[in-house]
């Protein structure tokens, strides 16, 4: 049910995953000033506003679910949320290399953007403990999708409030009007690199729900064959484990 | 078609009215939150004059300490405020009753912004003997605006972060962890807005930015909570 079409989208992600690096590491030219270690900038930045977009996605998967009831949505905001966090630790990793390389320091507290994005980090890090301490999956699933619209909301609310506490940021701002000033040949790049992160999201995104859905019928399966009172419970879990 | 049913459901208003009256009762003859908090909030205080090692505090610094002792002791009262619809079967009478649901949000909240302010009466004055330089009589007018647009949205999110966590398997664990990253518009809000009203040299003007975020910050939270605090009743 979710694994179709799974084989084109991965050769299409790792085709585009890449070209795209090919693109930074041959193509862009390197930052007048922060010389080669600029070029983390195009793994970074994407891996940064695409877990935001996953947080984001995973809020309306919940408002999904409680409109409808689909236990399926639930899997969906689920896994959108699981996977935007690793690509969260992967963007403050990258991010703490980065202006360790270029500002000295691991960690800057007076930008706006570092802060914000720690903190949607530290709120969704409840997710699991969260789906974990209910037992009841029914309840379980209801309460992660409150969380998650919380969550989801709470997102651009944060990156406005953490902004307005900092007038003065040095962390460059990739999507205002002037496109982060970047020459055409750094721009294209960076577009590039989004799609293909976007792109490696998605991908991932339809292999775990294909993975979880699958060992979700399998236990249904194995259930029907030795029947309901020899076939022991599954262990409580965070990830949902009915559909 | 029993006749023993009333002809139509009470107004919601009176509903809202019952049960915060039922939960302002319960703590007056139980005092089970006000008192923690209060306790816990001059206990702070001592601590940050230790930790801190100052006897006096003023502008940024006065203003942090203020409202991460009041987020603090507001996550006690969150922790407490659906304990007894827990323990006593508060939620299944409420739930029998035909009444709205978010009634209940509603009357939540209103308790618990009434605790905090309860809080703040005493926890602020005890702050300006203990530990504040500056005097806070001088903007009061400013810090009330401020409190009461941060005691707002720590009512409004905690009461729904209290109903998520009160039937997990540990609330207790749960309603921090997910508190304190939520509030943090709150505190940076109310602080930011704050340190400019605790200066030694005399208060400066109120930011109406600040103002601006916590208002955008409460409204939109509020207007969140109305719409999912339902499904956390739903059994």
């Amino acid at each position: 049910m979710f694994g179709r079409g799974l084989t084109s989208l991965s050769i299409a992600a790792a085709a585009l995953v890449t070209s795209a690096f090919a693109l930074v590491f041959f193509y862009a030219p390197n930052d007048a000033d922060q010389g080669f270690v600029q070029k983390i900038f195009y793994l970074h930045v994407p891996l940064a506003l695409v877990a935001l977009a996953g947080f984001v996605a995973g809020g309306l998967y919940g408002v999904q679910f409680l409109r409808s009831g689909d236990r399926s949505y639930d899997l969906r905001s689920y896994v959108a949320i699981h996977i935007s966090i690793i690509f969260g630790v992967g963007a403050l990793l990258t991010g703490a290399i980065w202006a360790k390389a270029s500002w000295g320091h691991w960690w800057v507290w007076d930008e706006p953007t570092l802060v914000a994005f720690l903190v949607v980090f530290l709120l969704y890090a409840c997710y699991w403990p969260l789906r974990f301490s209910i037992e009841d999956p029914e309840r379980q699933a209801r309460y992660a999708a409150v969380f998650a619209i919380l969550g989801g909301a709470f997102v651009p609310l944060c990156f406005l409030s953490v902004r307005f506490a900092q007038a003065a940021f040095t962390h460059p701002r990739v999507l205002d009007a002037s496109g982060g000033s970047m020459p055409g040949a750094m721009r294209l790049t960076f577009l590039l690199s989004l799609g293909a992160i976007a792109l490696l999201y998605m991908t991932l995104f339809k292999y775990e729900l294909a993975a979880k859905h699958a060992s979700i019928q399998l236990r249904r399966l194995k259930r029907r064959l030795a029947g309901d009172e020899t076939f022991a419970a599954p262990a409580r879990s965070a990830a949902p484990q009915h559909l | 078609m029993s006749a023993h049913a009333p002809p139509h459901p009470p107004r919601s208003s009176a509903v809202v009215a019952a049960l915060i009256r039922k939960d302002l009762r319960l703590e007056l003859r139980s005092g089970e939150a006000v008192p923690a908090m209060l306790l816990f909030s001059v206990s702070t205080f001592v601590l940050f004059h230790f930790g801190l090692d100052r006897e006096a505090l003023e502008g940024d610094l006065a203003s942090g300490v203020l409202w991460v002792t009041l987020l603090f002791a507001s996550v006690l009262a969150m922790n407490r405020l659906f304990v007894a619809e827990r323990d006593e079967g508060g939620f299944d009478g409420f739930l029998l009753a035909p009444v709205d649901r978010t009634t209940l949000f509603v009357a939540k909240a209103v308790v618990l912004l009434c605790f905090l302010v309860a809080v703040e009466l005493v926890a602020i004055p005890a702050y300006a003997v203990l530990l504040l330089g500056p005097s806070p009589w001088q903007a009061m007018p400013e810090l009330l605006v401020v409190l009461a647009l941060a005691d707002l949205g720590i009512a409004v999110v905690g009461t729904l972060v209290g109903a998520l966590g009160i039937r997990t398997g540990a609330p207790d664990l749960i309603v921090p962890i997910i508190t304190l990253p939520l509030m943090l518009p709150i505190v940076i809000g109310a602080a930011q807005a704050t340190a400019p009203l605790l200066l030694e040299g005399g208060a400066e003007a109120l930011s109406g930015r600040w103002l601006a975020s916590l208002g955008l910050y409460d409204m939109v939270f509020a207007l969140i909570a109305l719409a999912v605090f339902d499904f956390l009743l739903e059994d």
